[in-house]
C-alpha cells in the first residue's frame, strides 16, 4: 500500500464527511451566487405608504393592514436596542427595499417549461430535488408526481414572497395546514387573528416590531389535535435581491397532543453591502403537543476583511401554554455578519419543557451574539441549554442566555452548559448568563468553559495525514458533536459540512 | 445613557485644607463622578441591587444594638485601628508603629503637599472604572473623610486589624484606605464591624512584583445597615492577592472588588459566604481583569438564605488579548432554605486570548434531602443536620483563607450564627 493509500484508508477510518466536506468546497461560501431574475420591487424606503403597499400586494384584509400600522407607528417611537456585544455601522433604514418579489410569479406557470429557468436553476443549486423543485415553481400537478420514501414538505419563501409549497394536498387530508402566511391571513384568518402577536408582541422589541409592520411573507402552520404531522415541514428562505431586508414570520400552532418537526434553512448571495434580515418566529403549544424547530441558519456572512454579509437580528419565542408541552430549538449558525438572536421558551404550562441545543460559530469578523431564555412559569417544568461557541479569525462569539425560576414554578429544574472554543489569538469568546431563581424547590446548574483546540489532537490528527485544517474540523465536530446529534438526519450531515466551511482560512 | 437619564449629583464640598496631591486627586474623583452620575435601577450593572437608599442625600437611621457577643477576631494578636462611625480613634487604636508598617491617618497625610499614596489614591479606583462605571467609589475617593494609608516592607509580623464601631443611629461614614505592599513584602489586613448606618468604603492596594496581600472581613450588619464597599487591588509579576468576607445579614450590602492582574504570574483569589435570615440583600459583584500572560484567578461565592433574604452574584473574568495560559475559575453557589428567598447571578466570562482554561459553575437548589435524611437515620436532630449540610456547603469559600486560626475562628462564627437561629 502506498502511503496515500495509508493516509485515505486511515481518513475514512477518521470521518469521511467531514474529510470530503473540506475538499470539495474549496472554502468558499457555497450558497453565494445570485440568479439574475426579473424582480418587482416596492420604492425604497419605510413610509405608511410602503405598509398600505405591502399589504395591498398580499391582497390583505383591513384587520391585518390596521395591525401593520400599528405597529409601524410604535416602531416609530422605538430605539435600536444597543446592549448586544456587536458593532456594525449605523442602519439607515430608509435606504433598503421592504418589497421584492420574482416578476414571473405573477401568474402561475402551466408546466415545467413555462416556469422561469433561472428560479428552476436557483433551486436546483440549493439542492432541492428536482420534483420538489416544480411544486416550488408552481406547475400545476406537480405533487401527483412525488412519492420520495422519505418526504418533507418545503416552502420556499424567495426574497419577500412564499413561491411555493410542497405536499400541501396530503398534509390536508391530516387536517395539517401548512402554507405561506400571506395565504393563511386570507385562508384562515381566525387562527391567524387569535395567535399572531400573541407570543411576540408588535411591541416585544425593535426588530420584531419593525417586522410585525412590514413582514412580507413567511410560513404559517397548524397542527390540529392529536395528529402527528405526517412528515416533516421545511422553509427554505432566500435572499436574492440587492439592498433588499427580508422580513419573514412564521406562525405554528401545535393543537392539542399534536407533534410537528419544522426545519429552516437560508442562504443569501455575496454582495458587498450588508442586507437586513428580521424575522419573527412564534411557536404556540397547547396541552401534550411538540415542536420540534431546527434552524441551519447560513445567510452570506461576508469575506475575509468582514465586507458585506446579512445583518441577523431575529426574534423567536414558544409559548408552551399547555401543560406537558414541549418544544425543543436546535440551531446552527454559520452565517450572517451580525447575528442578534435568542430563542426562548415561555414554560407557562405545569410539567412543560424547553430545550435549547445551539452551536454557533464566527469566523473572519462575524459577530454573533446569541442564547436563549428559559421562562419557568409552570410547576415542575424543566429546561436543558447546550451552546458551544467557536470563535476564529478575527470574530466575537456571545452566548447570552437568561433562566428565570418563576416563585411559582415549584419543582423546577434547568441545566445549563456553555462551552466556546477559540481558534486564534485574534478572536473572542464571551459568556453573559443571567440566572434568577424566586423560588427554593427549584434546582438551576449552569456551567461554562472556554478552551482552545487542543494541540496534541491536532497533532494526532496530523500524525495521521490529515492536514491542520481537516484536523480542526474534525475536532470542532466532536466538540459540538451534543448539539449535531440533536439535529433531524439531514440537517445534521448539512451542519456537520457546514462545521468544516465555515472554519475554512481560519488555520496558519 | 444620556445625560437627562442620569441621576445628578448634588454639588458637595470636598474636604478643607487638603496638600496639593490630595486636593488634586479629589477634584479629579468629584469630576468624574459628575460625568458619570449616580447609579440608579436601570443601569445594567445595579440590574438586581436597588441603589436608590445608598445614593439618598441623608443616610436611612439604624438602630446602634446592643451585643453581648465577642468582637470577630477580638483573641487575634494584631494592631488595631478603630474607627468609630467613620472618624479614627486614636484613644481606642494601638500606636500606629510596627515593624515593616509605615501608617499615616488619612486626614493627616491629605494635607501634606506629597506623599506617596498619591500613585495609589484614586489611581487604582480610575483604572477599575473602565469598562464599568463605579460612582460610589468615585464619590469615596472625592469625599472620604477618614481612613489609612499603610505601606508594608517585609513579611510583617502581625496582621493590621481596622475594626469599625458603630455608635450613631444617623451616621454616614465614608473611609478610604490605601495599602502598598513594597516588593516582597508580605501583610495581612483583618476587617470587621457594623461600621455606621450607611457605610461607603474603599480599600486600595497596589502589590509590586513577589508580594503578598492577605484580607480577611467579617462584615455582621444587622437590620438597617447598609453598605457599599470596594476593592481595588493591582498585582506586579508573581504576586499574590487573598480576600475573604463573610457578611451576616443586613439591610443592603454591596461588595465590589475590582482587580487587575498586571504582571505574569500574578495569582488572584477571591471568596465570600454570605449568610441572610430575612428582609436583607448582599451582593457580591466582582470584576477580574487579566492583563499578563499565566495568571491564576479564582472566584468563590456561597449564600445561604432563607425568610426572603436575596442574594445576588455578578462576577466576571476579562482576559484580554495576550493574557495567554491564563486559568480563571469562578463559582457562586446559594442554598435556599425556604421559599421565600431568591438567588439572582450573572456570571460573566470575556475573553480574547485562545490559550486559556476558564471555566465557570454557578448552582441554586435547597438541601439535599437524602443528604438530611441520611444524617437524621444516624440520630442527629434534623436542626444539627441542617446546620452541617450548610456548612459544608459554605466550606469550599471559607478554604481559601490561608490562614488556619482565621479560618476557624468564621467557622466558630458561622457555626454559633446558626445554632443560635435553629434554636
Amino acid at each position: 500500500m502506498s502511503l496515500e493509500e495509508v493516509v485515505d484508508n486511515v481518513k475514512e477510518g477518521v470521518d469521511q464527511d467531514t474529510v470530503d466536506a473540506v475538499r470539495e468546497v474549496g472554502g468558499k461560501y457555497k450558497h453565494g451566487w445570485n440568479t439574475e431574475i426579473e424582480m418587482d420591487y416596492a420604492p425604497k424606503g419605510l413610509s405608511e405608504d410602503i405598509v398600505r403597499l405591502i399589504s395591498s400586494k398580499n391582497e390583505e384584509p383591513e384587520w391585518m393592514l390596521e395591525w401593520r400600522l400599528e405597529a409601524y407607528n410604535r416602531w416609530l417611537k422605538m430605539t435600536e436596542p444597543e446592549w448586544a456585544m456587536v458593532h456594525y455601522p449605523k442602519i439607515d433604514f430608509q435606504d433598503q427595499y421592504y418589497y421584492a418579489s420574482p416578476k414571473s410569479m405573477a401568474e402561475k406557470p402551466k408546466s415545467l417549461d413555462d416556469v422561469d429557468p433561472k428560479l428552476l436553476e436557483t433551486y436546483k443549486k440549493l439542492g432541492i430535488p428536482l420534483k420538489e423543485q416544480m411544486i416550488l415553481a408552481g406547475v400545476e400537478g406537480a405533487e401527483e408526481l412525488t412519492d420520495a420514501p422519505r418526504k418533507v414538505a418545503v416552502d420556499a419563501v424567495f426574497d419577500s414572497v412564499s413561491v411555493g409549497t410542497t405536499f400541501q394536498a396530503e398534509l390536508k387530508s391530516k387536517g395539517v395546514i401548512f402554507c405561506s402566511i400571506s395565504e393563511a391571513i386570507k385562508e384562515h384568518p381566525e387562527l391567524v387573528k387569535k395567535y399572531l402577536g400573541s407570543v411576540v408582541p408588535q411591541s416585544d422589541n425593535f426588530y420584531a416590531t419593525l417586522n410585525s409592520a412590514v413582514f412580507s411573507d413567511g410560513s404559517f402552520v397548524y397542527i390540529p389535535p392529536g395528529v402527528r404531522c405526517p412528515m416533516e415541514l421545511s422553509t427554505y428562505f432566500r435572499i436574492n435581491a440587492e439592498n433588499t431586508g427580508q422580513f419573514e414570520r412564521t406562525l405554528i400552532i401545535a393543537d392539542k397532543e399534536s407533534y410537528v418537526s419544522y426545519l429552516e434553512g437560508c442562504t443569501a448571495p455575496m454582495r458587498d453591502t450588508n442586507q437586513l434580515h428580521a424575522a419573527v418566529v412564534e411557536l404556540v403549544l397547547l396541552e401534550d403537543a411538540e415542536i420540534k424547530y431546527s434552524t441551519v441558519q447560513n445567510w452570506y456572512p461576508g469575506d475575509e476583511e468582514g465586507k458585506g454579509g446579512i445583518y441577523n437580528f431575529v426574534t423567536k419565542r414558544a409559548d408552551c401554554r399547555g401543560d406537558r408541552s414541549k418544544v425543543m430549538w436546535t440551531q446552527v449558525e454559520t452565517g450572517s455578519a451580525v447575528t442578534w438572536k435568542y430563542p426562548s421558551c415561555i414554560l407557562r404550562g405545569d410539567d412543560s419543557q424547553g430545550e435549547f441545543y445551539s452551536i454557533a460559530i464566527a469566523n473572519h469578523y462575524q459577530q454573533a451574539d446569541t442564547g436563549t431564555k428559559m421562562i419557568h412559569l409552570g410547576k415542575r417544568t424543566k429546561s436543558r441549554i447546550v451552546s458551544k461557541g467557536i470563535s476564529a479569525g478575527k470574530a466575537q462569539n456571545t452566548y447570552r442566555g437568561l433562566v428565570s425560576m418563576h416563585p411559582k414554578a415549584k419543582d423546577s429544574r434547568n441545566y445549563t452548559q456553555c462551552d466556546s472554543l477559540l481558534i486564534g489569538d485574534k478572536c473572542g469568546a464571551h459568556t453573559v448568563p443571567y440566572i434568577e431563581v424566586k423560588n427554593n424547590s427549584s434546582r438551576v446548574e449552569h456551567e461554562a468553559t472556554t478552551s482552545k483546540v487542543d494541540d496534541d489532537q491536532v497533532f494526532y490528527c496530523r500524525q495521521r495525514g490529515m492536514d491542520e485544517e481537516e484536523a480542526v474540523a474534525l475536532i470542532v465536530n466532536g466538540f459540538a458533536k451534543e448539539v449535531l446529534q440533536a439535529l433531524p438526519m439531514e440537517f445534521a450531515m448539512e451542519a456537520q459540512q457546514l462545521v468544516a466551511i465555515s472554519l475554512e482560512g481560519s488555520v496558519g | 445613557m444620556s445625560a437627562a437619564e442620569k441621576l445628578t449629583v448634588a454639588p458637595r464640598a470636598l474636604p478643607d485644607g487638603q496638600g496639593a496631591w490630595a486636593q488634586t486627586a479629589r477634584e479629579a474623583a468629584a469630576a468624574r463622578l459628575s460625568e458619570m452620575g449616580m447609579p440608579v435601577r436601570r443601569d445594567e450593572y445595579w440590574k438586581y441591587t436597588n441603589p436608590t437608599s445608598l445614593t439618598a442625600e441623608a443616610a436611612p437611621e439604624a438602630e446602634v444594638l446592643a451585643s453581648d457577643e465577642a468582637p470577630v477576631f477580638g483573641d487575634a494578636d494584631a494592631l488595631r485601628i478603630v474607627f468609630v462611625d467613620g472618624v479614627f480613634d486614636a484613644d481606642a487604636s494601638d500606636a500606629l508603629t510596627h515593624e515593616g508598617l509605615e501608617i499615616a491617618r488619612l486626614s493627616d497625610a491629605a494635607q501634606m503637599d506629597i506623599h506617596w499614596a498619591k500613585d495609589v489614591y484614586g489611581v487604582l479606583e480610575t483604572n477599575g472604572q473602565d469598562p464599568v462605571a463605579r460612582p460610589l467609589a468615585a464619590a469615596n475617593t472625592a469625599f472620604a473623610t477618614d481612613g489609612v494609608l499603610i505601606r508594608a516592607f517585609g513579611k510583617v509580623s502581625k496582621p493590621v486589624h481596622m475594626v469599625y464601631l458603630h455608635k450613631s443611629n444617623t451616621s454616614d461614614a465614608i473611609l478610604h484606605h490605601v495599602v502598598k505592599v513594597e516588593e516582597g513584602a508580605d501583610v495581612t489586613i483583618l476587617e470587621n464591624g457594623p461600621a455606621a448606618a450607611r457605610f461607603n468604603k474603599c480599600l486600595e492596594v497596589d502589590i509590586a512584583d513577589n508580594a503578598s496581600f492577605h484580607h480577611v472581613r467579617a462584615q455582621g450588619r444587622d437590620h438597617e445597615r447598609r453598605a457599599a464597599t470596594h476593592v481595588f487591588a493591582r498585582l506586579g509579576t508573581e504576586s499574590t492577592f487573598k480576600s475573604f468576607t463573610l457578611t451576616v445579614n443586613g439591610v443592603l450590602t454591596r461588595n465590589e472588588c475590582v482587580i487587575e492582574l498586571t504582571g505574569d504570574d500574578a495569582k488572584a483569589h477571591v471568596a465570600g459566604a454570605a449568610v441572610g435570615d430575612g428582609d436583607f440583600h448582599h451582593d457580591d459583584t466582582v470584576f477580574i481583569t487579566h492583563d499578563a500572560v499565566n495568571c491564576e484567578s479564582r472566584q468563590v461565592f456561597k449564600k445561604v438564605l432563607r425568610n426572603g433574604a436575596m442574594g445576588v452574584f455578578q462576577g466576571k473574568i476579562l482576559v484580554k488579548a495576550g493574557a495567554q495560559k491564563t486559568d480563571g475559575y469562578q463559582i457562586s453557589q446559594a442554598l435556599l432554605l425556604d421559599g421565600d428567598s431568591q438567588f439572582l447571578a450573572k456570571p460573566e466570562l470575556e475573553i480574547y486570548a485562545d490559550d486559556v482554561a476558564c471555566s465557570h459553575g454557578s448552582t441554586s437548589g435547597a438541601i439535599d434531602e437524602d443528604a438530611l435524611f441520611y444524617l437524621r437515620s444516624r440520630g442527629v436532630p434534623e436542626s444539627e443536620a441542617q446546620n452541617l449540610l450548610v456548612l459544608a456547603f459554605l466550606a469550599e469559600a471559607l478554604d481559601e483563607i490561608e490562614n488556619e486560626d482565621l479560618a476557624a475562628e468564621i467557622l466558630n462564627r458561622l457555626e454559633a450564627w446558626f445554632s443560635r437561629r435553629s434554636s
